[in-house]
């Protein structure tokens, strides 16, 4: 196999085999669901609808908030019970709009396409943003606006997202194997937008399978590609993905249209063709629950809004009572104090970890053992910023590239000194980029 | 909200390396040049690592007990440190002398900067540096065979002929773990497989050195006198075991070869113009020192950075 890959980057225990043998399952929800407004990067969405209103699934119930932002839809049918903040995955309160599920699933009246051929590149980036669509692998920056470069004809190459390279994680994994034929739909319908691009599938080859059903499905495809892809973490990142790919590299100050790229994740190409093709707006996604505390682990096409606990509970609840429990993978994921929170379109996860790592571990001295700075994908030295951050120094963590950083925590994964390295650089960053926004 | 999950920033989970399986990763790639020595030496030479072993980790426990500090002992970097002392030592060395050097080393150059990862200078070079500057006499004197002899190194320095095959197998005077370039090769290989070490500081290092002495050796591209220099004194040990030394050596990545190329010049330096034979020791302290400056010129470039970005 070919094996593209980045430099860098760690190796952890891939934990997926709790999951990836699961089926996806539909679950159908009870009570009631919460959809905050925020859940996307950009202006909050503004509700459109009030309490005691009555609502059907696929009906919009917030408006974008602007031209970085997008629709919120509901994905039941019932009544709007409440709009009150609500404790959200992060762990910040955000504005939300309650809805009491009648269990129905009345529908509102979707309009398909049928000859997409025939829409206008306009007409198509108009459907993606009214149906809400925004990046499902985690970021959840609105799609239409990357779809929407300054220069469309500079765009070369439509990277599909499939590295899926966060341990545990396998709802992409089931993605590509039920339902690869949307998948490929969705890149056709953006490789419409860019005449001069062409669509490449990034997997890793810890997927054989995928990487096989994908090749025996594009290979009359003369504008797609799948590239096979080392299985190291964070393969999946967009800078290291653009990289593996096209050798093509971009830092903190570039978007990936400024290497003639798009990336978008395989939940968000399929939310593109069901927006397009279908007409339908951005309501389900697959989910999956793992972690060795889960009693059946699984994956499961989830009514957004539905709350973890829900989903947990379709999951068989715990086996074991875990220490911790995560939003996403266990690299990038967020823990949570609690499982009364809203799904949303970035939730790709719920991880629940018998044994917390974190915890168990005792920070020790550094020894400057250089383990962060041979795992770091962008090459900078972790070790020296987090000492920066700690004394509070600006200009020699922006000297030392600290804003680089892309997050993916694998310094603090690596350290055999057990020191939260990316804790520190990432509170570090934003402190910084406070301090350029008052300037 | 009776039942709160553990939350803390991610990552989430964390490798099974600690700093203390390290250190012992690098005292088990130090026990070939170890027991190579004590057959070489005899038991006066075990009884030294030993009581260096035992100093070092002592006088840290000690000394962590004096400041009302928790003892750090579990992470066997003093172990590491009595262990390399050690076989930086004549076995004739008298034991006092030995614990001296031992309390020096993990004190004065290790805990009085802060403990592990904060000293600027390898503490087991630090005090052998000492034990060289305050016992002269004691400290290079060394006998081989129940015979008092001059090191290769030396013989070379005076223009005399010597046995690089003795010096490959290790078969001549010298310090405890100094003199089996086969034994420390085979250490340096169980370094690079553990995935301790890698090749930029002692590639860098042993090149540089290589050069120099074809340059500057005044033998022109003799074989034998670059490899009886290259195998001799402590440049082996001192390459793979001490140089790589993490605290005290840059993080940078060109920083690690800036500062192998340093150590290559500054051993090749003492040993070729200096009093002495050896410059192994010296040349490693004295590079130790230039290290911050080393990685504030190597900073590197971040990925996805353009060559011509400049930092004012």
């Amino acid at each position: 196999m070919g094996f593209m890959t980045f430099k860098g980057g760690v190796h952890p225990h891939d934990g997926k085999e709790f999951s990836k043998d699961k089926p996806i399952r539909e679950l159908l929800p009870k009570g009631e669901l919460v959809f905050p407004v925020s859940q996307h990067i950009g202006a909050p969405a503004s509700p459109i609808v009030a309490v005691g209103d009555t609502v059907l699934r696929g009906q919009k119930i917030a408006e974008a908030g602007g031209f970085v932002s997008a629709p919120i839809y509901s994905s039941v049918s019932g009544t709007v019970k409440a709009i009150q903040p609500r404790r959200g995955a992060v762990g910040d309160m955000v504005n939300s709009i309650i809805i009491e599920n009648d269990g129905e699933m009345k529908e509102t009246e979707f309009s398909p396409v049928q000859d997409i051929t025939a829409l206008s590149k306009e007409e198509i980036i108009a459907k993606v943003k009214e149906a809400g669509v925004v990046g499902m692998g985690g970021a959840g920056f609105p799609t239409h606006v990357k779809l929407s470069p300054k220069e469309p004809a500079k765009i070369e190459y439509i990277i599909a997202n499939c590295a899926e390279c966060e341990p545990y994680l396998t709802a992409d994994y089931r993605r590509m194997l039920e339902n690869p034929q949307e998948l490929i739909e969705g890149m056709r319908i953006v490789l419409q937008l860019f005449d001069n691009a062409k669509g490449l599938f990034g997997i890793e080859d810890n997927k054989p399978d995928c990487i096989a059903k994908m090749q025996e499905l594009t290979q009359n495809e003369p504008r797609m590609e799948v590239c096979p892809l080392k299985t190291k973490y964070p393969q999946g990142g967009e800078r290291q993905l653009i990289y593996a790919t096209t050798k093509r590299e971009i830092n903190s100050t570039m978007l990936p249209a400024d290497a003639g790229c798009i990336v978008d994740n395989v939940e968000t190409l399929i939310s593109i063709y069901k927006a397009v093709k279908l007409g339908m707006p951005v309501m389900n996604r697959i989910f999956t629950v793992t972690g060795d505390a889960v009693a059946e682990p699984g994956n499961f096409d989830i009514c957004l809004g539905m709350s973890y606990a829900e989903v947990l509970e379709a999951a068989g609840g715990f086996k074991t009572q875990p220490e911790k429990i995560i939003s996403g993978g266990p690299m990038m994921g967020f823990s949570m104090f609690g499982l009364d929170i809203p799904t949303t379109k970035t939730s790709s996860s719920l991880l629940c970890l018998v044994k917390d790592d974190v915890a168990a571990s005792e920070t020790t001295a550094c020894i400057n053992c250089g383990r962060c700075v041979s795992a770091c994908p962008e090459q900078i030295i972790p070790t020296r910023l987090a000492k920066m951050a700690g004394y509070g120094d600006m200009a020699g963590f922006e000297k030392w590239n600290g804003m680089e950083c892309i997050e993916c925590g694998s310094c603090s994964y690596i350290c055999p000194a057990k020191i939260p390295l990316a804790q520190s650089i990432r509170t570090m960053k934003k402190q910084i980029l406070a301090e350029r926004r008052k300037k | 909200m009776s039942d709160l999950y553990n939350v803390s920033s991610s990552s989430h989970i964390r490798s099974k390396d600690t700093s203390s399986r390290i250190m012992l990763y690098v005292i088990i790639a130090l026990l070939p040049a170890t027991v190579f020595g004590v057959i070489n030496f005899g038991i006066r030479a075990l009884v030294l690592i030993l009581v260096c072993i035992a100093t070092c980790v002592a006088s840290e426990w000690i000394f962590e007990k004096l400041i009302h500090k928790k003892s750090t002992i579990n992470d066997f970097s003093a172990v590491v440190t009595g262990l390399l002392l050690a076989l930086n030592l004549p076995h004739t060395l008298p034991i006092w002398q030995a614990v001296l050097g031992s309390v020096f080393a993990i004190v004065i150059v290790k805990m009085m900067f802060g403990g592990l990862g904060q000293n600027f200078m390898n503490p087991a070079l630090g005090a052998r540096c000492f034990l060289l500057v305050s016992f002269a006499g004691t400290m290079t004197s060394f006998t081989y065979d129940g015979v008092t002899g001059a090191t290769p190194l030396a013989l070379l320095k005076n223009g005399e002929s010597v046995d690089t095959m003795k010096m490959l197998l290790g078969t001549t005077a010298g310090t405890i773990g100094e003199t089996s370039v086969i034994a420390i090769l085979l250490g340096a290989v169980i370094l690079i497989m553990l995935g301790v070490i890698d090749l930029k500081i002692p590639a860098s290092y042993i090149l540089s050195f290589a050069v120099f002495i074809l340059l500057f050796g005044g033998h022109g591209f003799d074989v034998n006198y670059l490899t009886a220099h290259l195998c001799g004194g402590g440049l082996m040990l001192g390459a793979f075991f001490m140089a790589t030394d993490y605290v005290t050596s840059p993080i940078t990545p060109m920083g690690k070869i800036v500062f192998g190329i340093l150590l290559g010049v500054l051993t090749g330096l003492f040993r070729i113009f200096g009093a002495n034979a050896e410059g192994v020791s010296f040349a490693i302290i004295l590079s130790n020192l230039l290290v911050p400056i080393i990685e504030k010129f190597t900073i590197p470039r971040a990925f996805g950075q353009k060559k011509e970005v400049k930092h004012e």
